[in-house]
């Protein structure tokens, strides 16, 4: 019979005390999938087993890579999708952010908008494409406009719950020592919802990138899709590819980006 | 100094009688009025919580308000801090109050130092003067720090010194110390009297623990069936002398079974 009831645990110097390390085992597990998957990618190109027809190897699509920036194409292409996702981000942020907060405080606005808002976000926002040109033409107007459309919605659901569910106490509290419905909207409910509304911003910036992929299928004369739309007219997979981790690259970035501005701005989290 | 608190009836059509006129003495008197309440009533659908309750209290009282859980004190606090209304009685309170409740109710999102100054008007000097009020309650090395980051002791005395920097001639606290340890607490229990002591606010103290009520009040209520079943006085050579509730206990325990039997706690060998 075992009679020891004590184990011991482990101990751990303060983390400020510990030399700075990198952490090896654990970020060469991070990236050994990834790298593996290359290997094997570029292996199977190099042996035969995967034609280039499907799919061209790493290498070419470096390859590509190069020529894209070498040619300006990529140098044109960049500004001018982030340009409509960037626009219609702005403008659906502005649209969904602003109800958003109207919802949120007021009773009122609730009644009169929100059901709208319910009813509008159950529409795939796809579905309407081939209304929006036969509406507003082949022009940046439609991919703009479809951007905006897409980003509305995760930005007002995420600020109208932020606010409505900000913590009733709180609110009380702030009532107790005397301010006015103005000054808890302003330094109570506002900051209380902000996390939230970075929430509904991030989702946004996500939609955003898809709607941008969608908007620039059809009709574009700038931008990534358009650089995909004449690589696929030239059979060129190995510069679709490389487009579509453009792509990729430009999702990764929205994720950098929101970590950065919720670290500044929610520093109390 | 009392503002009347806006009264809505509930059920009938009788207005209730609204009187303007504060029942505070004259601005020369030390001891103000800062509560007063005549036939207050309140109901929650048919359950009636408060049932035509009277008080008074004045700038320097404190007061506890023991009773069953249910019984109706966070109701009567909460009408007192005006976050609810009574639907019937005569409300006047003192329009500089300040609540504590059982959890600290801080903004995660500001500092220790800018939490105490929710809603002051503090041209410039405002971090002076909340880092006085933090010396106060022992927390100036925490006047930087966020409320996710205090202890529940801590964030418990900040929220103390964000009730006092403003100078309150009423403080309402409900079960403030309910969630701390004994250890906290009895630290706590100085605390607040030496508050008291400094600042002379009327204190009404909700709390579950008869002992916390007899160490710090003058005046101890119990609130049973929507009135106040006891009201009675801590004898005078008690009051707030910790030594001697100490060293006398059959001078403090005859007050003591008493409140125990009206809470409904019986005591084996006592007799209220
Ligand atoms: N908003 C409300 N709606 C309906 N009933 C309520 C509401 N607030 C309180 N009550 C009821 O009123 C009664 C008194 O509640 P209250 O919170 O005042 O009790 P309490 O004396 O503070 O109890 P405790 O010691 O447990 O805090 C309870 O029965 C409660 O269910
Ligand atoms: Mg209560």
């Amino acid at each position: 019979m075992n009679t020891t009831l004590l184990v011991p645990l482990a101990t751990r110097p303060q983390a400020a005390l510990r030399p700075p390390q990198w952490h090896a085992p654990r970020n060469l597990l991070r990236v050994a999938l990834p790298v593996f998957v290359l290997a094997l990618w570029q292996v199977a190109s190099s042996t035969g087993i995967l034609s280039p027809r499907t799919l061209p190897p790493p290498s070419a699509v470096i390859e590509a890579f190069r020529q894209l920036i070498e040619t300006g194409d990529l140098q044109a292409a960049l500004p001018a999708s982030l340009a409509r996702a960037g626009g219609g981000l702005a403008i659906g942020l502005l649209i969904g952010i602003g109800f958003g907060l109207l919802t949120g405080l007021s009773r009122r606005a609730e009644e009169a908008f929100d059901s709208t808002f319910q009813i509008v976000r159950l529409i795939p926002f796809i579905s309407l494409v081939p209304l929006f040109i036969i509406w507003f033409g082949i022009g940046e107007e439609p991919k703009v406009l479809l951007i905006a459309l897409a980003c509305v919605f995760p930005a007002y659901l995420n600020t109208y719950s932020g606010v409505r569910n900000v913590d009733r106490r709180l609110i009380e509290a702030a009532r107790t020592f005397g301010l006015s419905p103005v000054q808890i909207t302003l330094q109570v409910l506002l900051p209380a919802a902000l996390p939230a509304v970075l929430v509904g911003v991030r989702f946004a910036m996500g939609v955003s990138l898809l709607a941008l992929i969608i908007a620039e299928q059809t009709n574009s004369r700038a931008g990534i899709g358009y650089l995909i739309f004449v690589a696929s007219g030239a059979l060129r997979i190995d510069l679709i590819v490389a487009c579509v981790l453009v792509y990729a690259v430009l999702g990764i970035a929205i994720d950098l980006v929101m970590r950065l501005v919720e670290k500044l701005l929610l520093p109390w989290r | 100094m009392l503002a009347n608190v806006q009264i809505r009836k509930e059920t009938g059509d009788a207005t209730p009688v609204v009187d303007l006129r504060p029942v505070a003495t004259t601005a020369h008197s030390p001891r103000e009025a800062v509560v007063s309440l005549t036939g207050v009533s309140k109901k929650f659908g048919d359950q009636t919580i408060l049932d035509g309750v009277d008080l008074s209290i004045r700038q320097g009282d404190f007061v506890a308000l023991l009773g069953a859980s249910g019984s109706g004190k966070t109701t009567l606090l909460r009408i007192l801090a005006s976050l609810d209304e009574a639907n019937d009685g005569k409300v006047l309170v003192a329009r500089n109050r300040s609540v504590v409740f059982q959890e600290h109710r801080l903004l995660p999102f500001r500092r220790a130092w800018r939490n105490v100054l929710l809603g002051t008007k503090q041209p410039g000097n405002g971090r002076a003067i909340a880092e006085r009020a933090l010396a106060e309650v022992g927390l100036s090395a925490k006047a930087d720090s966020w409320p996710k980051h205090l202890s529940g002791g801590e964030a418990q005395r900040v929220a103390l010194a964000r009730a006092l920097v403003r100078s309150p001639t009423l403080l309402l606290l409900d079960e403030p110390f309910a969630a701390l340890d004994a250890l906290t607490r009895i630290k706590m229990h100085a605390l607040v009297e030496g508050l008291w002591r400094d600042h002379k606010p009327g204190v009404l103290i909700v709390t579950h623990d008869v002992d916390e009520a007899i160490l710090l009040a003058d005046r101890i209520l119990v609130l049973k069936d929507g009135r106040f079943s006891l009201d009675v006085a801590v004898p005078p050579a008690l009051v707030r002398n910790r030594k001697r509730q100490e060293l006398e206990p059959d001078e403090v325990n005859p007050l003591k079974y008493r409140l125990l039997a009206e809470l409904g706690v019986a005591v084996p060998g006592h007799t209220a």
